[in-house]
């Protein structure tokens, strides 16, 4: 993290966000919605925006609001920010893509649990300006969707044998895919493939795991 | 103190210091070779194509394990026998009507050696770091992926050629659906009934239905002690006992009857000879304790009888196994020996 730094690239935050620590595939962090709801590429998609979407948003509030938060109730604080920004989403959901909705309103709901939205609030937006929080809300929020993507194309694909709700195959060439179990086998498969990457191209360390 | 520089000088390392020319490759072989009985009453039931899946998922077992080894750049161990016992295992515990070309399924096997070796055992470190029997997870992945295909049985010819014969039931689907009346009729009479699931001329995997030749082949593991009794023992009689208690049916009601079950029928049919011989005895994803070898074999034993008195799906020995490798690290934890000679502390 270049925080000692007076000035912050913002392209570094963004590449940061979906590569060195994207949420699922480096920092293993949220990894209930990465099985949960990547079924389908369109799921996982959807999923993505609502949380793209809310963590700029909480990032932005809460560095605008980080000066007159005593510390001792931050968490506090941040989880009430995190719940409305969340609400905002759920509604505007079930306002405007009503069957979308119907099949992940209750996902939608547990964004305010996720990990990454409040661990982003903690480590970085209370402690920077406006500014490079929002690119840090989006860089982190498009590797999550990319992750989520990513995890959703191969499942589709696999499971059911089609993308995007349009048939590619004719048959199921491995209905475990779609099981939460193959939620697991692509996550883990994913997750080894992307540290084998990073290592073998970009020189990484091999996975942080965790990064709390 | 004249003598600690004397003590300094002799070699201390840890055990163990008796060597004999067992070895890994060894054992495995061995148990490759007691598997072999029970693969030719497969082979004489079910015919060329019972052949020809073992094989396939032998070779593919092989060559997986050979390419990732080759590919992450790790010691080549294909030689030490256990991608093939993988493969061995896994086809034995097949149906050998996979070997079909309308509807296309051959890609079954090879898809589940793939994962067997691959992400079962490689992904792991290899030989023994996998946490699940490698041949069981394979099988399993396959059960779920291609639910049609795999309960596809057929009846057991003992005609070298047949290659297409005609589907049927396997006994415990049988019991399952229609009743034990049903499983009696089908096979004659009792006594008969008997015979034939302890010969294996019934309808199963290619390898799982000759209790006669996977007897002859644990005796044989038995006799070598490659296997002791704990697991077997305790996973039989715990799977016998819940069928004797739970396996009863009233015949006018169809309501569960306590003490009337059939201990028998559900010893001999299934893989549970096969399983309980041959997969849950893996050294790698069992207790290496005793008394921890027996918590194992009794869980196995009652969740068998569980998926199968109660469960959707008329086998459960895979699923059993499986659960109860889980287990395995924290049965052992939970079971340590006590270190000869230590003083026990006292409990406060």
């Amino acid at each position: 993290m270049s925080n000692a730094e007076s000035k912050i690239s913002y392209i570094g935050l963004i590449k940061n966000g979906i590569f060195s620590e994207n949420p699922i595939f480096r920092v293993a962090l949220s990894l209930c919605p990465a099985v949960a709801v990547t079924s389908g590429v369109k799921n996982g998609f959807m999923m993505g925006i609502a949380v793209l979407f809310v963590q700029i948003m909480v990032n932005v509030t809460v560095s605008i609001v980080r000066k007159f938060i005593h510390p001792k109730v931050r968490i506090p604080s941040y989880m009430f920010i995190i719940a409305t920004w969340v609400t905002v989403t759920d509604l505007s959901m079930a306002a405007f893509v009503r069957d979308i909705y119907a099949q992940m309103g209750l996902y939608i709901k547990l964004i305010v649990a996720f990990a990454i939205i409040l661990s982003r609030a903690e480590l970085f937006a209370s402690k920077q300006k406006i500014t490079p929080s929002f690119f840090d809300g989006l860089g982190n929020g498009i590797g999550f969707l990319f992750a989520l993507v990513i995890i959703g194309f191969f499942r589709e694909l696999l499971g059911k044998g089609s993308l995007w709700g349009y048939p590619i195959v004719d048959t199921k060439p491995l209905l475990i895919m779609i099981l939460p179990t193959g939620g697991f086998f692509a996550v883990g498969i994913l997750m080894g493939l992307f540290n084998w990457i990073d290592m073998k191209f970009f020189g990484g360390g091999g996975a942080s795991g965790g990064g709390h | 103190m004249a003598d600690v520089k004397k003590e300094h000088e002799l070699i201390v390392t840890v055990s163990p210091h008796v060597r004999d020319e067992e070895t890994t490759s060894r054992i495995m072989w061995t148990v490759n070779l007691s598997l072999l009985p029970a693969f030719f009453m497969g082979f004489y039931f079910f015919g060329l194509k019972a052949l020809f899946i073992t094989a396939l998922c032998i070779i593919s077992s092989v060559l997986s394990e050979y390419f990732f080894q080759k590919a992450v750049k790790k010691k080549l161990t294909v030689n030490d026998g256990s991608a093939f016992l993988t493969g061995l295992l896994l086809g034995m515990n097949l149906p050998s009507s996979l070997w079909s070309f309308n509807p296309f399924t051959i890609h079954v096997p090879i898809i589940g050696s793939v994962i067997a070796v691959v992400i079962t055992k490689q992904f792991f470190g290899g030989l023994g770091y996998n946490i699940f029997n490698p041949a069981l997870i394979g099988r399993a992945f396959l059960l779920i992926s291609f639910p049609k295909a795999m309960t596809i049985w057929t009846e057991p010819t003992a005609a070298f050629l047949a290659l297409d014969a005609k589907t049927t039931a396997t006994p415990l689907g049988i019991l399952k659906e229609d009743g034990i009346a049903k499983l009696i009729e089908a096979f004659g009479d009792k006594l008969n009934l008997y015979a034939e699931l302890f010969n294996g001329h019934r309808a199963g995997s290619i390898g799982e239905t000759s209790v006669l030749a996977l007897l002859i082949g644990a005796g044989f593991l038995l006799y070598k002690r490659y296997i002791t009794w704990h697991i077997p023992v305790s996973f039989l009689g715990t799977a016998a006992a819940l069928a004797w208690i739970f396996g009863g049916k009233n015949p006018e009601t169809g309501k569960m009857l306590l003490f009337a079950g059939d201990p028998l029928i559900h010893l001999l049919s299934g893989g549970l000879m096969l399983g309980a011989f041959f997969m849950a005895t893996d050294y790698v994803t069992c207790p290496a304790v005793r008394k921890g070898q027996i918590v194992f074999g009794i869980g196995c034993g009652a969740l068998t009888m569980l998926i199968r008195i109660k469960g959707g799906y008329p086998e459960g020995v895979m699923f059993a196994i499986l659960l109860m490798n889980c287990f395995a690290p924290l049965i052992d934890r939970s079971m340590k020996s006590d270190v000869f000679g230590a003083v026990k502390e006292k409990k406060k």
